[in-house]
């Protein structure tokens, strides 16, 4: 891997941006490097500001970098992406990190915005032997899941937990695992979201029969 | 709810900014500098040099911002951990450890943690926020034993590096002729290893810098280590190996030591591979159960093994001594208890 740690940022040029739930936007520019489903790349607004990290959801294939993001209303970064235009200008990284996908079987288990790592990967052929987890609070939340859905069937699973919706788990993610019998030791199961999503999520896992060996996470730094 | 800024943790250019804007003459910032860092005020009423109508105007819209711990608890071998409380229901730990002429003080820099290491307590409290400079050092300034420290270690609750610009001020703070004028080789900061902030605490910062390590194998550490998976051990090692620590800066490393996983011979073999041409220490720590952990530590044989093996490979190896075990001696426990039982 080379050494593109938040340095050597790029000016790209945004082809769209668009608003897919309340918080929720999506953004792509024209990719200029190779990568692995499931890394991550730097992104800010000028080359002398601090970088911020955010996973690709584009397939390894696809012809654009796609980027979704949630608005953090009292941050910096994020209002302001989510008022880009096409053709207004971003920084960005080429892409890194090991969090990578699996020809194997596992389990992807997501919040929120932590589905974007998976997309990448099943958007990029990963799709045999994959379960699919997903928390979400609202409905809107389930981004991607009229590209799951079909593919994956009844692998796909949507926790939702602010409203009883038809055809989803009502609950968090964890809620659904607690919901569940015991879990093989046999898929990797990865793990993306915030740091207390990811440490309950795995702790769980290990309660209910999976070594730690099998678990990796991504934490949203 | 009290809404008053705190002097504590600022600079002497801001402290000169605030007593400007209350028309304070100007040589009453160096007063107020030297009230909050040299001396032992718990209010503004303390300022004695200050005119009276200069330490009201302060008082109406500042605050010291110091405060004493809220619990400590007392090992048989004298460690204390010291539990401070920095908002409703949010507390860290600063663990006091003497020993002989020496005495360190370990604190904490963010309340919880959002690295999320399969070892560690304080990541099953979730991140709660970032302490402020001020916060940090009141962590020492509040300290009884402050007058015995003889070194300030950042091994306590949070990453530092997640709150860089906060431990980076407190270090200038701890370091300055203004401040408490201590030698930054009496401070090291520990890091998982967030490249961007290694790099920008290396170029602003003399302070030591520890580097929790765990395992030689990226597979490995990132079962233990989700920030792996962005800043690789590699690159990380690739970055200290660029850097110029000169004749007295010191680089270290922390190995927590886990029965058959990071014990093995193996394991030494790749650390020196992975280490080879690097000027630095290996502190091998025992581990401290955590609730609920699929861990286990080695054994005293196996730690000694270890230690003996990485010394024949020249690089230099100690023990950490286990301290304070029976008051809840892994990070972290003694806030958890706190926080759920308020």
């Amino acid at each position: 891997m080379s050494s593109n740690l938040n340095g050597d940022l790029r000016r790209v040029r945004i082809e769209w941006v668009r608003q897919i739930a309340e918080n929720a936007y999506v953004l792509e520019y024209q990719r200029f490097f190779d990568f692995e489903a499931g890394q991550i790349i730097s992104i800010a607004l000028s080359a002398d500001e601090s970088p911020r990290m955010y996973s690709i959801a584009s397939g390894e294939r696809d012809e654009n970098i796609q980027v979704l993001f949630n608005v953090v209303n009292e941050g910096h970064l994020t209002p302001a992406l989510s008022c880009l235009k096409a053709g207004d200008y971003l920084w960005t990284s080429a892409g890194f990190g090991k969090f990578t996908g699996t020809t194997g079987k596992a389990w992807w288990i997501a919040q929120g915005t932590g589905i974007a790592p998976f997309a990448s990967m099943f958007r990029s052929g990963q799709r045999e032997g994959k379960v699919l987890i997903h928390g979400g609070r609202y409905p809107d939340s389930f981004y991607y899941s009229d590209e799951f859905e079909p593919v994956l069937g009844e692998n796909y699973i949507r926790c939702c937990s602010r409203e009883i919706v038809s055809g989803t788990f009502h609950g968090r993610v964890t809620d659904y695992l607690n919901s569940i019998g015991p879990l093989s030791a046999e898929p990797l199961y990865y793990l993306c979201g915030s740091s207390e999503m990811v440490v309950e999520t795995r702790d769980l896992l290990i309660k209910k029969g999976v070594p730690f060996t099998r678990i990796v996470g991504e934490i949203y730094f | 709810m009290d809404t008053k800024d705190k002097l504590f943790g600022k600079t002497p250019e801001e402290v000169a900014i605030i007593c400007h804007s209350l028309d304070m003459p100007k040589y009453a910032a160096g007063q107020v500098t030297d009230w909050l860092y040299k001396k032992n005020i718990l209010s503004i009423d303390g300022m004695t040099n200050l005119a009276a109508k200069y330490r009201e105007a302060l008082k109406e819209k500042y605050e010291i911002g110091l405060y004493p711990p809220s619990k400590v608890e007392e090992s048989v071998d004298g460690t204390k951990k010291y539990l401070y409380q920095s908002g409703i229901k949010k507390f860290v730990e600063s663990a006091y450890i003497p020993d002989g002429e020496r005495a360190t003080l370990c604190v904490s820099s963010q309340v919880g943690c959002k690295m999320g290491c399969l070892f560690c307590m304080t990541g099953k409290q979730g991140f709660q926020g970032n302490l402020t400079a001020g916060e940090i050092v009141n962590q020492i300034h509040s300290l009884p034993e402050r007058d015995k420290l003889t070194s300030i270690v950042y091994m306590g609750m949070g990453e530092p590096f997640d709150n860089l610009e906060n431990v980076l001020r407190s270090i200038e703070i701890l370091t300055s002729a203004w401040g408490y004028g201590w030698s930054p080789r009496r401070i090291t900061v520990s890091t998982i290893g967030i490249i961007p902030a290694m790099q920008a605490f290396l170029e602003r910062s003399e302070a030591n810098l520890a580097v929790s390590l765990h395992s030689p194998f990226e597979d490995e550490r990132r079962m233990l280590m989700p920030v792996e998976q962005v800043y690789p051990l590699p690159e990380v090692l690739k970055t200290i190996k660029s850097w110029d620590f000169g004749r007295q800066r010191r680089i270290s490393f922390e190995y927590i030591l886990f029965k058959n996983l990071n014990d093995t011979p193996r394991h030494v073999k790749e650390l020196a591979r992975l280490l080879n041409g690097l000027k630095c220490r290996i502190n091998l720590i025992r581990f401290h159960p955590i609730p609920d952990t699929p861990l286990e530590g080695s054994d005293d044989q196996a730690v000694q093994a270890f230690k003996d093996a990485l010394n024949k490979k020249d690089i230099l190896t100690t023990v950490r001594a286990s301290r304070g075990e029976d008051i809840w001696a892994a990070c972290g426990l003694l806030s958890t208890r706190e926080m759920t039982r308020k």
